[in-house]
């Protein structure tokens, strides 16, 4: 089903993700200095660059190795116990979230390929993990929709800042002369 | 950073892998067909005395909870102040129970006992082509690539630092994923150019 190249990549961003639990802060201009985990930017980046399915292979693959027990999740969480938290919605939701992010980035749009990263971002990487996660919120601690989407939307500014850094980088990373890249081609 | 992984052997380290997960699946089925809100406070609490008991000794496993707290926190005050006090105990309870029995699993399996006890769920999805050997060498890549990943980001902040005095910026990421999907390529140039073809282990 995939090729060499495709198992190094899908691999390659998982560990990317892992990673950017573990990395030292970065600088993100407007969070003023709020600690966000940049695991979501790693979901986001998969998705767009790798494309739909490989995109959502990676989270999986990610996700696979935290349920085994390896403390990859920001903080060094991980093992079953963080499946069956509160939250754990918003972990499955990386699945879908890559999946759409790596689909719409495939849609061609007008504008141009930061703008397109951008919306794919802001739709796969935000909204289906937000709808996916506080879901499973409401629904794992009997709360109502209302209640739940109220107490998900403190996060919300700084995955929509997240998604811009994904556009970003996407936009740069993508436009370089890699081989099948997700991203199609663009005339320079 | 303390991993989920309990070095010191415990009895429960002795139980089969996949025994621990098959109890873990029918405890949590029950935890959710229990409604009664004294039984499910005593169901806790017996789990808690379980727990407590398992690590015994290891008491800064604990830690690993801190995040948790101020989280459930929330969630109980936001329920509490929607649905009552009972429901909000009674909530918060079954997701206590639940989160230490699982995290009690990964204390005492290592991850190869995890893996393997896998093994038999990912033999089916060969049909629709999905490899063993490719999920193996995707989970060795995962976690070689790690140190490598750090490695090179803390480089490239290190420079960046000598030279501005400032934090690294968002700005060296770009450069920094277009680098390592470079890498990616020349890693599956080097697996294949060795012999490791996913065509040929089809047949």
């Amino acid at each position: 089903m995939f090729e060499t190249r495709d198992i190094v990549r899908i691999s390659l961003f998982a560990a990317l993700i892992a990673a950017m639990g573990l990395f030292p802060r970065l600088d993100i201009p407007l969070a003023g200095g709020v600690p966000i985990t940049l695991q979501t930017l790693g979901v986001m980046l998969a998705g767009a660059l790798l494309g739909p399915w490989r995109g959502a292979v990676s989270v999986l693959l990610f996700l696979l190795l935290v349920a085994v027990g390896a403390p990859l999740l920001a903080g060094g969480r991980g093992g079953l116990g963080v499946f069956f938290g509160p939250t754990a919605g918003y972990l499955i939701g990386w699945i879908p979230g890559a999946y759409v992010t790596g689909w719409l980035m495939q849609k061609t749009w007008p504008g141009n390929l930061f703008l397109r990263a951008y919306a794919a971002a802001l739709v796969g990487g935000v909204l289906v993990i937000h709808a996916v996660g506080f879901c499973y919120l409401a629904w794992k601690v009997g709360m109502s929709l209302r209640q739940a989407a109220v107490a998900d939307f403190i996060f919300v500014p700084g995955d929509i800042l997240k998604a811009l850094a994904c556009a970003y980088v996407a936009s740069i990373a993508g436009g370089d002369r890699l081989t099948r890249l997700n991203v199609p081609k663009q005339p320079s | 950073m303390i991993a989920p992984y309990l070095t010191q052997k415990t009895w429960l380290h002795r139980v089969g892998a996949g025994h621990k997960l098959l109890a873990l699946a029918v405890i949590s089925l029950g935890f959710t067909q229990l409604y009664d809100g004294r039984g499910l406070l005593v169901a806790t609490l017996a789990v808690l005395a379980f727990y407590l008991v398992t690590i015994f000794g290891h008491w800064s496993r604990l830690r690993l909870y801190a995040p948790l707290v101020p989280l459930l926190i929330g969630i109980g005050a936001l329920q509490a102040y929607a649905s009552g006090w009972e429901l909000a105990i009674a909530s918060i309870a079954r997701l206590v129970a639940m989160i230490l029995l699982a995290d009690l699993v990964t204390a005492t399996t290592p991850m190869l006992k995890m893996m393997d006890a896998l093994a038999p769920v990912l033999r089916p999805l060969r049909r629709i082509g999905v490899d063993e050997n490719q999920v193996s060498l995707a989970v060795a890549l995962v976690i070689r690539f790690m140190p490598v990943l750090l490695n090179e980001w803390t480089k490239r902040g290190e420079a960046w630092r000598a030279r501005t005095g400032r934090r690294p910026p968002l700005r060296l990421l770009a450069p920094f994923v277009a680098d390592i999907l470079r890498l990616a390529d020349h890693v599956a140039e080097a697996l294949d150019s060795r012999g490791f073809s996913t065509k040929r282990s089809k047949d």
